[in-house]
C-alpha cells in the first residue's frame, strides 16, 4: 500500500446521548477506492462527514493529504477544496444553472476569473457528459443528470479525495447506471474515492476494499470478493445475506 | 335640489376640490417621501437583523428577538406618539415627519426581519453543506447560496407587509405631518365640506394601486419552479 492520503484515528462522535462512532480507524491509500457498507444508523455517513468536518468529531484525529483537519489553525475552507463531496440528495443550487453550480466555488474560493471558471466548469461538465446541459437549471434536469452535475461541481476543484454519500440511493433504478458510469471513469483516472453505497455490483468490480460498519464500529474489511463471499463475522454475513436476498 | 345633487354637492364639490387640489398634491409628495424612506430603511434594517441573527450569537439573538417582538406588539400609533411626545423629555425633539418615519421603519424592520429569517431557515441544510463542502465560507454561502433562494420565498409576504405598513403613513396626521390625510382633514375643517376626504382617498388609490399591481407582478416574476 502506498502512503495513506486519508488517515483517521480513533474517531468518536456523540450526538447528545447517542454514541454514533465508537473509535473508528480509517486509512485510505492514494488512488484507492474504498466502499463502506452497513445497516442504516451504523455511522457510515457520519464517518464520511467527519472526514471533511461537516460533522465535528467528538474526539480522534483526521489527516487528509497531510492537512490536520481538526486543528483549529487549519484553514478549513481551503482544506475542503481538496475533498470533493457528493450527497444523496444532490443538493444542487436551484437558482443557478448547471454551469453556475459548478463554477461558484471556482470563482469564490479558488479565485478564478469568470472566463477561467467557465472554461474549467465546462470541462468538468464534459467529463460527466453534460456539457450540452450547462445552461439548464437543476429543475430542468433528471435526477441522474443532477447527480452528475453535483459530481462535476466537486471534481472541478480538482480534489485529492472524493467522498460519495449514497450517491445513487435517491435515483430511479434506470438512472443509476449513468451515475455509476461517471464514478467508474473517475476511478480509472486515478481518483481516491470513499463511497458509502449499497451498489454491490459496482463494489464487486470497482472497489479495492470493502468495509462493513455496524453500530459505530468497523466490523470487518477486505477485498470485495472476501467480504461478499467469505465474511468471517456473523454480523457481516447476516447483512450481506439480507441485501443479496433482494 | 334633489338628493343626488345634494350628495354630489357634499362629497364631490367641484369648487372645493379645485381649491384644495394643490394641498392634496403636496400631501401626496410628503406621503411618497415618507413611504420611500420607510420602505428603504425598514427593509434594509430588517435584512441586516436577519443576517446578524444567522450568525447565531446567543446574547445578540436574544436582543434581536426582544426588539423585534417589541415592535411587532406595539400598535404603530403608540410608537409614533411615544417618539413624538416622549423623546422631547429626553432632550431630543424629532419632528412629526421624523417620528412617523422612525416608528413605521421600526415596525417594518421588525416584521421584515421575521420574514427574512423565516426565508433563511427554510433553505434546506443540504444547501449549506454542499456549499461549505466546496470551501465556501459561512458568509459566502449565506450571500451566494442561501440568501438568493430565501429572498425569492420572502417576496409575497414581504410585499404584503410592506404595503400594509406603508399605508400607516396616514397615522402621521396625529403628529401634524402634512401628508395626504393631514392635508385632507384640514381642508375639510376649513371648507366645512368633506369633498377633500374623497380626494384624499383617490390620492391613496393613485399611489398604492400601482404598487399593489407591481407587487403582484414581482411575485409572479420571481416565483420559480424547483
Amino acid at each position: 500500500m502506498s502512503k495513506p492520503i486519508v488517515e483517521a484515528r480513533e474517531i468518536h462522535k456523540h450526538f447528545g446521548h447517542l454514541h454514533v462512532l465508537k473509535g473508528v480507524d480509517l486509512e485510505v491509500a492514494e488512488r484507492e477506492l474504498v466502499f463502506v457498507i452497513g445497516p442504516s444508523g451504523s455511522g457510515k455517513s457520519t464517518l464520511l462527514r467527519c472526514l471533511n468536518r461537516l460533522e465535528e468529531p467528538s474526539s480522534g484525529s483526521v489527516v487528509v493529504d497531510g492537512i490536520d483537519m481538526l486543528d483549529p489553525r487549519t484553514d478549513i475552507n481551503h482544506a475542503r477544496q481538496r475533498i470533493g463531496m457528493v450527497f444523496q440528495s444532490f443538493n444542487l443550487y436551484p437558482h443557478m444553472t448547471a454551469l453556475g453550480n459548478v463554477t461558484l466555488a471556482l470563482r469564490k474560493v479558488a479565485g478564478k476569473s469568470r472566463a477561467e471558471a467557465d472554461a474549467l466548469g465546462l470541462a468538468a461538465l464534459q467529463r460527466v457528459g453534460l456539457a450540452d446541459r450547462a445552461g439548464h437549471t437543476p429543475g430542468q434536469l433528471s435526477g441522474g443528470q443532477q447527480q452528475r452535475v453535483a459530481i462535476a461541481r466537486a471534481i472541478a476543484l480538482e480534489p485529492r479525495v472524493m467522498l460519495f454519500d449514497e450517491p445513487t440511493s435517491a435515483l430511479d433504478p434506470e438512472l443509476v447506471g449513468s451515475v455509476l458510469e461517471v464514478m467508474r471513469d473517475l476511478r480509472q483516472s486515478g481518483m481516491t474515492m470513499i463511497v458509502v453505497s449499497h451498489e454491490m455490483g459496482f463494489a464487486r468490480n470497482a472497489a479495492d476494499r470493502v468495509m462493513f460498519m455496524d453500530d459505530g464500529l468497523i466490523v470487518e474489511q477486505g477485498p470485495p470478493a472476501a467480504i461478499f463471499e467469505n465474511p468471517t463475522q456473523e454480523r457481516t454475513r447476516a447483512f450481506i445475506g439480507q441485501i443479496q436476498r433482494h | 335640489m334633489s338628493t343626488w345633487d345634494r350628495f354630489v354637492e357634499t362629497f364631490f364639490n367641484a369648487k372645493v376640490m379645485v381649491k384644495y387640489l394643490p394641498d392634496i398634491l403636496s400631501g401626496m409628495v410628503v406621503t411618497i417621501e415618507l413611504a420611500v424612506l420607510i420602505v428603504l430603511s425598514g427593509l434594509l434594517a430588517g435584512l441586516v437583523l436577519a443576517l446578524l441573527r444567522a450568525l447565531a450569537i446567543r446574547p445578540l439573538n436574544w436582543l434581536i428577538i426582544f426588539v423585534v417582538d417589541l415592535f411587532r406588539s406595539l400598535p404603530p400609533l403608540v410608537i409614533i406618539v411615544l417618539i413624538y411626545f416622549g423623546l422631547p423629555a429626553a432632550g431630543v425633539s424629532p419632528s412629526g415627519f421624523v417620528s412617523t418615519w422612525l416608528s413605521l421603519a421600526f415596525v417594518l424592520m421588525a416584521f421584515s426581519e421575521e420574514i427574512f429569517w423565516a426565508g433563511i431557515t427554510s433553505i434546506p441544510k443540504g444547501q449549506w453543506e454542499a456549499s461549505r463542502s466546496t470551501g465556501l465560507s459561512f458568509g459566502q454561502t449565506l450571500i451566494n447560496v442561501v440568501l438568493p433562494q430565501a429572498l425569492r420565498l420572502t417576496i409575497p409576504p414581504l410585499t404584503n407587509r410592506t404595503i400594509a405598513i406603508t399605508k400607516g403613513t396616514a397615522l402621521g396626521t396625529v403628529v401634524a405631518v402634512t401628508e395626504i390625510l393631514g392635508q385632507a382633514s384640514s381642508a375639510v375643517s376649513n371648507s366645512y365640506n368633506p369633498s377633500p376626504l374623497m380626494m384624499g382617498a383617490a390620492a391613496y388609490l393613485v399611489l398604492f394601486l400601482p404598487v399593489v399591481v407591481a407587487a403582484r407582478w414581482v411575485e409572479t416574476k420571481f416565483a420559480w419552479k424547483r
